[in-house]
Formats: structure tokens, sequence, C-alpha cells
């Protein structure tokens, strides 16, 4: 009789909610390339830490003061006073760090296998739309702490805006609400960072997701599994989503909170790069630390600021870094899309990209001294040529022939027997010791050094080889 | 390739070499489990330091809790007359006369360890020596110039500079004990580094539970990760 | 993708298993969360325990002061309310305190440690209003049967001068009696019980 009860009000549920037809689109039967690498955990990862900074977020705003007097020590309140304060607090910055870790790798993986282009170009749009409203919830959620970098960053950033000319003293003025930052702008920030960047975040995801449902995902060939369909009109290289890849996200889930934990609770601080030293001294509008960098995540574009010598010209890099990315689907002309089939030019231009994109987020929290600057505008210039001078590259640049199906993948696990018998030898168990016990087995594998040798020059050949 | 991997180096040796400049400082021995050495540092706090400087966002109860001393005896050996289990390390000091006779507000203390680091505190505290052009008569190597007297001198002594050279030529400020204090200098040691103990304890009061709990976490974690790679393979077995 | 040799039983308990583990992951998570709605360090040190003088106290005199943010009344009662309160038990609906909140040491028919010295949480067990104190006898507006107590102008319940609630009002029961206890004779110390510190 129960059963039957319940069966009742699920139908009376089904019958009003496409529920079951909403899961069957996008989890049962949505059909994703079987070959997802490393690279595609980063997505679903992304998910994770946005439900975690909304809600440590919404937890952390029940004893947080947009006040300038109070904002500070309300903070510290809750590191102390609050129960469980600090795992929530240090949930919430860690949160922010990871998130830009996690999304910059998302990205990264968008570069690898061409993941921006036809059809997929307003995929990519969403995403760089959602990684502009991530910046801006990371820049004013990181003046509510009101530390003095907090408050010279903003600062500083703020000011930015008055390099536009005619309009811009008048724009930065009404974006302060003061001639400085102060009360009113910390105020405002608060209501940006709670509630007008979380639900623009939250609409494009959402859009983001309906639109890569709409054509599929991409994959680490870079081949439409949609091309090769099986009778019943399932894509032969594809599989459900769920069970498979929600299985398989899970162990991310699992791996990425591993690091996560240990940063909660071994390293919140992470040396002062997620959490910055100067930002323990509460904000002194009449005293500017002597050194100034803003958080890790925006370094790389700080850096390209300071490159160039000129204010004006300055903001428009910075504008102009984030906003070539927002043309890439247009800038590339490949006819592949994968970097498995790309030519040589494309993987060194990519590895330059990452070396100096890495080299510039370090240069951005040093001082800027000669020899920095130098090197800054150095890499600031291959930043810009790796997007700039695509449409050139990549149309002469010789592809590889694209397979019609998707390569087989072949995991470490199956290659780790393998290996180890390379790099390993047997011996016969040294019974000088006088390890009776063990006497059972008289073999022991014990590291080969010619095997190891061997190995390491076929990894660099392949890797030096790849390039090509 | 190789010319970039050069670059990279050189970049790498130009900023280690910038780096280094400026006086390098003492190490502090940090043990947040020596509960003997807490309590010795917030007694030394409340004698020397809290006139001046509060550390506000902290309760002698929490104190009392964390450093395992009975709440009674806390009030009686180290809270000052008069203080409240449940009261916050206020300074008595009035805000304007500070301003007067310092130039400056003496800053709260609570998150000094975390923004200077304890080797810096220790070494500062260890660093003033006799100026006669300061206009305080002393000065401190880590922190020139610093608006801070030296609270410790009775318990140092006086130190005095002899600037050197070594053997590049590079000028270098040694600091001599000339007129030795109440402590020796071993007990001087021991004395700062409880202090600075403290303060490092006072900056994330949590530090110890954290650690403690993230083990649990972390175990907990491992343990579902491995069950969910056991799934994954189970399920994913047929997929080739 | 056949799904030929899958075994089911396997897949089954690691599901489950996973599920668990998840779910109790999910719990404790969980803790943190509801625990930092709990009342915080700052809120206990200022429901800390207050400490009262009631040396300059005259009879019949009702003093106010804040513990935990509430009203917490003291009364100096006059022999003469101690006697009226004797005889008001058929009026009242729980004379012997067996179902309102007091420490042990008010379990009494004057419901404190002294008889004449009577403290109160002053809240009313309806809905939390602050009943106003109304030592005189028969007033107007409250008519013959008032005895002296406190009525609560919220929803109109009435308590005798031990606050002990009347039947046929919309209170269920006494006033609360918070723990206190004599430090010396003429000092309070309200929120902490003789039984705890004597413990």
């Amino acid at each position: 009789m129960k059963r039957s009860r319940i069966t009742e009000c699920n139908d009376w549920f089904l019958e009003r909610f496409p529920l079951t037809k909403l899961w069957n689109d996008h989890m049962a039967h949505y059909y994703a390339p079987k070959n997802f690498n490393f690279w595609y955990f980063f997505g679903s990862l992304a998910l994770l830490v946005l439900v975690n900074q909304i809600l440590t977020g919404i937890f952390l705003t029940m004893n947080y003061k947009p006040d300038a007097k109070l904002a500070f020590d309300s903070v510290e309140y809750i590191m102390r006073d609050v129960n469980w304060g600090w795992l929530i607090r240090y949930m919430h910055s860690t949160g922010s760090s990871a998130f830009f870790i996690v999304v910059y790798l998302h990205m990264f993986r968008g570069l690898l296998y061409g993941s921006f282009k036809h059809p997929r170009e307003l995929i990519w749009i969403f995403g760089m739309l959602l990684f502009v409203a991530l910046m801006a919830e990371a820049f004013m959620g990181y003046l509510l702490p009101w530390g003095q970098m907090s408050y010279w960053g903003a600062q500083v950033i703020i000011s930015l805006f008055s390099a536009i000319p005619v309009i811009g003293d008048d724009l930065s003025l009404w974006l302060r609400g003061d001639y400085v930052v102060s009360d009113a702008t910390l105020n405002r920030f608060f209501a940006f960072h709670v509630i007008a960047v979380p639900l623009a975040l939250v609409m494009l995801v959402f859009l983001h997701i309906v639109a890569l449902h709409e054509v599929g995902s991409n994959n680490p060939d870079g081949i439409e599994i949609k091309e090769s369909k099986d009778p019943w009109g399932h894509p032969v290289d594809g599989i459900p989503f769920h069970p498979y890849y929600t299985v398989k996200d899970l162990v991310g889930v699992g791996v990425f909170l591993l690091f996560f934990a240990t940063v909660i609770f071994y390293m919140p601080e992470m040396g002062g790069y997620f959490l910055e030293h100067a930002n323990f001294i509460p904000a002194d509008p009449m005293k500017t630390p002597e050194h100034i960098a803003p958080v890790w995540y925006f370094t790389p574009f700080y850096a390209i600021l300071r490159a160039i010598p000129d204010k004006f010209a300055g903001v428009i890099g910075m504008g102009g870094a984030i906003v070539v990315l927002f043309l890439l689907p247009w800038l590339d002309r490949s006819p592949v899309k994968s970097i498995r089939y790309r030519g040589g030019i494309y993987k060194k231009a990519l590895c330059l990209f990452v070396i100096s994109f890495l080299a510039l987020g370090y240069l951005g929290t040093q001082p800027a001294t000669p020899v920095a600057t130098g090197f800054a505008r150095l890499f600031t210039t291959i930043y810009f040529g790796f997007f700039l001078l695509m449409p050139l590259y990549t149309r002469w640049e010789k592809t590889k022939p694209v397979p019609r199906r998707l390569t087989p993948v072949h995991s470490l696990e199956e290659q780790l027997p393998a290996l180890i018998e390379e790099i390993t030898v047997l011996k016969p168990a040294s019974t000088e010791i006088g390890h009776t016990a063990f006497k059972g087995s008289s073999f022991s594998r014990q590291p080969n050094p010619e095997g190891i040798k061997n190995v390491i020059s076929r990894l660099a050949k392949k890797a030096i080889g790849s390039l090509d | 390739m190789k010319n970039l991997i050069a670059l990279f180096l050189l970049l790498l040796v130009s900023f280690g070499v910038a780096a280094s400049e400026g006086i390098e400082l003492q190490e502090a021995n940090i043990d947040l489990s020596n509960n003997a050495s807490l309590q010795r540092g917030a007694k030394h706090f409340v004698t020397y330091c809290l006139g001046c400087h509060s550390i506000k966002h902290i309760r002698y109860l929490r104190i009392a809790l964390d450093t395992d001393v009975d709440q009674k005896k806390m009030l009686k050996d180290i809270a000052p007359e008069g203080a409240s289990i449940y009261d916050q390390l206020h300074s008595a000091m009035n805000k304007h006369d500070a301003e007067k006779w310092f130039g400056t507000q003496p800053p709260d203390l609570s998150l000094i360890a975390r923004s200077r680091g304890a080797d810096w505190l220790y070494s500062y505290l260890k660093s003033y020596y006799i100026d006669p052009k300061s206009p305080r008569g002393v000065n401190n190597l880590v922190f020139k110039d610093t608006a801070m007297p030296n609270p410790l001198w009775q318990l140092q002594g006086e130190q005095h500079a002899e600037h050197k050279k070594n053997i590049w030529g590079d000028e270098y400020t040694n600091l001599v004990l000339k007129d030795p204090g109440t402590l020796s200098a071993g007990e001087f040691d021991i004395f700062v580094n409880d202090l600075v103990n403290f303060l490092v304890y006072v900056g994330e009061p949590v530090q110890l539970e954290r650690q403690r709990i993230g083990k649990y976490v972390i175990f907990f974690i491992l343990m579902f990760l491995v069950l969910a790679y056991l799934l994954k393979k189970e399920y994913w077995k047929n997929i080739h | 993708m056949n799904n030929k040799g899958v075994d089911q039983s396997k897949r089954q308990f690691l599901t489950s298993a996973l599920t668990v583990v998840g779910a109790v992951g999910t719990g404790y998570l969980a803790v943190p969360f509801l625990a930092q709605m709990q009342p915080s360090a700052k809120a206990m040190a200022a429901g800390a325990p207050v400490e009262v003088d009631i040396s300059k106290m005259e009879a019949g005199q009702l003093i106010r002061v804040a513990w935990r943010g509430k009203p917490v009344w003291i009364l100096n009662r006059t022999p003469q309310v101690l006697e009226t309160l004797t005889t008001l038990d058929n009026e009242l609906r729980d004379p012997l305190s067996q179902e309102s909140i007091q420490p042990e040491s008010s379990k009494n028919p004057a419901r404190s440690i002294k008889p004449e010295i009577f403290v109160a949480v002053g809240l009313c067990t309806h809905l939390g209003c602050s009943p106003t104190f109304r030592p005189e006898i028969a007033p107007n507006d409250l008519g013959d049967k008032w005895k002296g107590g406190f009525f609560c102008p919220c929803h109109g319940s009435w308590f005798d001068l031990a606050g002990r609630v009347y039947r046929g009002v919309p209170a269920p029961t006494n006033l609360e009696i918070p723990p206190y206890r004599y430090i010396t004779d003429t000092q309070l110390i309200i929120g902490e019980s003789a039984e705890e510190a004597s413990a």
C-alpha cells in the first residue's frame, strides 16, 4: 500500500515537472566522448568550487560587517569568536584561489584541444564572460577584509579607470562614491560581491552548460563524435555522462578535495599568496605598504599593466589581454582542433605562451625593478604575439590528418606494470643482512639504472618529437 | 628552447640576488604545543607590552583554555588586576596621549605575527642599540627609526652598534652588549622567544586545532577517494 | 560498451559504500555550518554571569538588571507580600512550580533562596513580552481580585509576586527563575547557580 502511495506522489510530480526528461537530457542520455583525460576534470570542479563559495559566503555574511570601522574586526571576530568561523573563512579564501587555479586549467584545456573552435564559439564566449565576472567577483571580495592590501589594491585598480580619456576621473569617482576608497566603496562592493555578481555567475554557468549540451563536448582528439552514430542514433564513441563521467568526476573531486583540505588545514596563507601578509594590517588611508601586489591570480595582467610605460596604454594593454581571449575562435584559422593534429608551430607557440603567462604572473608579485620591467615587456610581447600572430601561423602550418574515430586511450594503470618491469631488475635477495624471516621470497626487485635511463631518454625524445 | 631556459634561469638569479639584501633575521623557535612557554609569553606580554599595545582579538578565557591554565590562576597570575576572564586584552593607554608621546598610536598586536612573521619579531626585539643621533636615544637594526622605545632594555642591557666591513667590502653592523641587563644573554633569548611564541599563538589561536582536525579530514577524503576510484574502475572496465 | 560480465553486486556494494561515506562526509561538513549559528564567544562573554549589589534596596523596591540581554528582576518583598503569597494557591495554575523552570534552590512556594529577595527573568512565559510590575492591591483597571503581582500587557497574563501564573490566562507556566547565588549577604551573582558553584 505504502509503496503505491509513494509512486502516486512521484507520478503527480512528474506529470507537472519534466525531472526525468531533464535528468536524461543532461545526465543519463547525454553522450560524452569516451576519451576525456585529466584536463576534463576542471569543468565539474569549477562548479564544485562555485557551490563552495556560495555556501561559505552565505555563512560569512552572517557575521561580516560591511562598514569601514567594523569590517576588519568582524573578520577577526569570525576567525576567533564565531564557532568554526575560521574553517568557513578559510574555505572561502582558499576557494577563491582554487577557483582561479581550476578555471585557468579549464581554459588551458580549451587551448590544447581547440574547444573554442566551431561549433563551440558561443560556449567559449560564455566562458570568457564567466571569467570576467569571476575576476570582478574576486576583486570586489578582496576589498571586504579591509586590510592594507584590500584597500590599496582597490585604490590602484579603481584608479585604472581614471586613465580613460574625458570621462575617466568622473567614472572612477562614481565607482568609489567618494574621493578615495572609503566606507561607501566597501558597502557597494559588498552588495555587488554577495548578490549582483554571484547571480550573474550562476546565470552564465547555466548558459555555458546549456550551450555545451546543445553542441556536445569536444575531446582530446578534437573530433565530432556525433558524426559517427550507431543504428540507435547514439554516437559510437560516446558514453552516457551518467554513470560513466559522474563516477569519474567523483574521483576528480576526491583528488581536488585532498589538495583543498591540505591547504585549508595546513597552509591557509599559502606562503602569503592566498592570504597576503600585509592584509593582516587594518586598512590605513594614510600609509601605503612598501610593496603592494595583487593576489596571485591577477598578477599576470598586473604585470602587463606595469610593463607598458604609459598610463592609458597600460590600461588598454591590460584590458586587451583579456579582450583578445574573447576573439580566440576567430583568430585561430587552423583546420584542426586538437593539438594532437596541429603542426609544430602551434605547439611551440602555446609552450611560449604558457611560459610567458607564468612568468608574468611571477613578475606581477615582485617589485618593478628595471630588469623585471624589461622581462615583463618581453613576456607581454610574447603574450600578445601568441594571439595576434595566430591567424598567420595557424593557417601556414602543416597539420596532421585527423582520424574519423577516437584514438584508443592507454591509461597509466595499463602501462604501469610494463614500466615497472623495465626500470627494475629482479635480483636474488641479499641474504647477508640476515633477515631470515623473509627467506621465502629469494628474489626482490631493485632499481635498474640502465632501464631508468632508457625510459627517461625515450620520454625526452617523445617530448621533443611531439613538438613537431 | 635552450635560450628560453637560460633566460629563465637568469631571471631567477637576478631576483635571488635582489631578495638577499637587507638584514638577515634570526630564527625564532616557535612551538605552540609548549604551554609553559605560551604562559610565560602571556605573562611577559601583560607585564611589558599591554601598557601600550592591546591584543583586542583574544580573551583571557581563550588563552586560559588553549594554554591549559586554570581560569582563577589566569586572573591571579597573568591578567592585570581587576580583569574579567571574559575580557579581551585591551590596553589602558589613552590614544591621544600615545599620539603625543610617540607620534603614532601603538598598534594592536593581535595579528602582528601574521603580518610581520615570527623571525622578524624575534630579531626586532633583540636589535635595539644606543644611537645618540636618534631622538629617542635608541634605534633598531631591523626597523630603522622605530617609534617604540626598547621596552626590554632593563632585561637585555644596552647594545651598541659596530660598523664593519666584510671581505667583499660590504658594510655590515654588529650589535655588541656593552652594559648587561638583569637577564643573561641566554635567558633574554628565551624571554623574547616566549613572547614571540605567544604572539604567534595570538595571531591564530586555532592553529593547533586546525592541524589536528586536518588529519582526520584528509584521512576521510582518502577513504572517499579510494572508494570512488574502485567504483570508477568497476564502471569503466568495459569501456575501451 | 556491452554490459556482459558486469559484476552487479560489486557495483551495488561500491555505490552504497561511496554513498555512505559521502553522506557521512556531508553530515560532518554540515556540523561547522550549523554550529557557527550558535552563540559566539562574544555572545557568551556578553552573557556571562552578572554581579548585583542589593545592599541599598528598600523594602518593596524592584530593580532590573540585564543578563544575556534579558531583563532580570530583583524584588525586595515585604513581610505582608510574603503573607499574601501563601493565600493564593487555589487561584494559581502551578503553585508548587512543578512544571516551571527554576534552579533547585528556588523550588519552594516563595520561589527564592531568601524569602524576601525574589529574582526572576522578566519575560512572560507566553510569548516573551516583559510584564509590568503592579504591586498595588485591587487597582481600578485590574479589579478586586488583584493582590499585587506582574501583569503582562501583551496578552493579559497574571503572575503573583512570586512569578506564579494565575489560572485562566494565556501563559502556561510560572516566570523563569535564572540560576543565581549569593556571594555575600548583599551581593548576588546572576547566571551561576548555588549548585554549580559548590560543585
